[in-house]
């Protein structure tokens, strides 16, 4: 299968500072991809950059053989690509159920709509429990949760996941990686940015290592687990 | 006893008008940032199309809805030709934009209308009493706290179960994320806009049917008070700018019928110290908008 994601020579720059300074990435359908690297190292501002949020000021991004370089945010929801951002973000004063219509603002078919519905619920049974909760009254795991699951709701064909276990108590941790092999399964194809090395490269099938904007490694996930590069890039080296 | 009860009607008339324009105010506050102080103009238009209906001899009921619409429609323009170029820009900017908006319409009223007060045609009904027991309630009073309950309702109903509602509560609280969700920004800031102009013309209907005048400065009072009810309230927070606007007004009305006479003309600053001392134990405001908790936790 041909690349669903393809990035050539991105750079992202906030005013002075060049958060990502020309980096190629390729993702294939069916792919688990996980993006690593320190904190700074550029992994947030290149996963805001492929949706829009980050101003891409090089470089090209092609997604589904589509150039959607600075395209609004608002149009990934129905190219297919959606980001669960980091920190989780959910609505707060909204409901869980409020949240996850939201997730499906660029769907208009009903029936589309419950059977994302549907599928949200039956990954997560908790959410359908609290569906008429404030999404600010849940634990940060199912907040997490539902995060993923209002991603879910626009059935992304490429689905990027920010930090999903960020904060999370270990045995959360573990559900969150659990949850993205079983939407491998499903046919999602995911982008995931981790601070667990090691539990991200045993889920995904390649990876990739950013360091000061730039990317320092990339191979199969049991290269990188093997190199010595996957190490200095963490202890900031270049 | 009577005379309390009776300054309560008033109040809850006053304070219903401040809360649908602080209400306005907020709308398009939580969802860009922006404080329009040019929502007074939005007011006085709608007042001037009652005034040219009234002049035409177009029934007053009809001429209400001409009104409103007129402010709609105001809003939506005034949106797509001042603020859309400086949506990014920092919020003294929009500030700023919305002061030169409010004087440049001020000054088109000024010189191809009158710089004078224009009187505008009010039904005589408006002007009448209705007696309660031992109390008298003028018509105009019943007419605008029966019209804030029925905005109010309208507007939770919209903000709860509507698509374009409740896409506009989830742009208050995260914008990025909205547009992620494939929530368009136009969308839901020309919505804002269009709701802060519909509540702006009901309150001018309001506030011109208590006068039945109108001048180019005509909006200036009312929204500088509905500007003080939504920072009392918690500046973007829905619920906080009509409770700020009914506590503006329950304060205005009752330092009006109870001051002794002497102190009457220190009522302003009294009731801005009031409002001042709310502030000092709540600083966010009354109920603070789910945006600034939201940076909180």
């Amino acid at each position: 299968m041909s690349a669903l994601l393809t990035v050539q020579s991105l750079q992202v720059q906030y005013g002075a500072v060049n958060a990502v300074r020309g980096i190629d990435l390729e993702v294939r359908e069916g792919e688990i991809i996980a993006l690593l690297g320190a904190n700074g190292a550029g992994k947030s501002s290149t996963l805001n950059a492929l949706v829009g949020l980050a101003p891409a000021s090089a470089g090209k991004i092609t997604f589904k053989g589509q150039d959607v370089t600075g395209s609004a945010p608002e149009r990934f929801a129905s190219l297919g690509m959606t980001l669960s951002p980091e920190g989780r973000r959910v609505f707060g004063t909204l409901s869980v159920q409020e949240n996850l219509l939201m997730g499906a603002y660029s769907m208009r078919d009903k029936g589309e709509i419950k059977t994302a519905w549907e599928r949200v619920f039956d990954l997560f049974p908790i959410l359908r429990e609290r569906r008429e909760q404030f999404a600010g009254t849940l634990s940060g795991g199912q907040q997490q949760m539902l995060a993923v699951g209002r991603a879910l709701m626009s059935n992304p064909r490429l689905l990027l996941l920010d930090e999903p276990s960020l904060g999370l108590a270990p045995k959360i941790v573990e559900q969150v990686f659990e949850l993205i092999s079983v939407l491998r399964k499903q046919g999602v194809t995911l982008m995931v940015v981790e601070q667990n090395v090691s539990m991200a490269l045993e889920i995904a099938d390649r990876g990739y290592v950013m360091a000061s904007g730039r990317i320092a490694a990339s191979g199969t996930a049991a290269e990188l687990r093997n190199s010595d590069t996957l190490q200095a890039a963490y202890l900031g080296a270049d | 006893m009577d005379l309390f009860l009776q300054q309560t009607v008033n109040a809850f008339a006053l304070g219903g008008t401040y809360a649908l324009l602080a209400l306005g105010l907020a709308m398009v506050f939580s969802t860009m940032g922006l404080i329009n102080f040019a929502h007074g103009e939005l007011m006085t238009i709608a007042g001037y199309i009652l005034m040219a209906c009234g002049l035409a001899g177009v029934p007053f009921a009809f001429s209400i809805l001409l009104a409103i619409a007129a402010a709609v429609l105001a809003a939506i323009v005034m949106e797509r030709i001042a603020f859309r170029p400086v949506r990014n820009a920092s919020g003294a900017t929009m500030l700023v934009t919305s002061f030169a908006v409010s004087m440049i319409l001020q000054v088109l009223f000024q010189n191809f209308i009158s710089a004078r007060s224009q009187a505008v045609l009010v039904p005589e009904i408006l002007s009448e009493s209705v007696r309660f027991g031992g109390l008298v309630i003028g018509v105009n009073k019943i007419a605008a706290i029966v019209t804030t309950i029925v905005m109010l309702i309208f507007l939770d109903r919209f903000m709860k179960h509507h698509r374009i509602g409740i896409a506009m509560r989830a742009a208050a609280e995260d914008f990025s994320v909205a547009r992620l969700m494939g929530i368009r920004a136009n969308t839901v800031i020309a919505g804002a806009f269009a709701l802060s102009g519909f509540l702006a013309g009901v309150a001018a209907v309001l506030w011109v049917s208590q006068r039945a005048s109108v001048d180019p400065l005509m909006g200036f009072t009312p929204v500088l008070k509905a500007f003080i009810a939504a920072i009392l309230g918690g500046l973007g927070s829905l619920r906080g700018a009509v409770a700020g606007g009914f506590l503006l007004g329950f304060i205005e009305i009752y330092l009006a019928a109870y001051l002794p006479s002497g102190m009457q003309e220190f009522r302003d600053p009294i009731a801005l110290c009031l409002v001042v001392l709310v502030l000092i134990f709540r600083p966010n405001g009354l109920i603070p908008s789910p945006a600034l908790k939201a940076e909180k936790v």
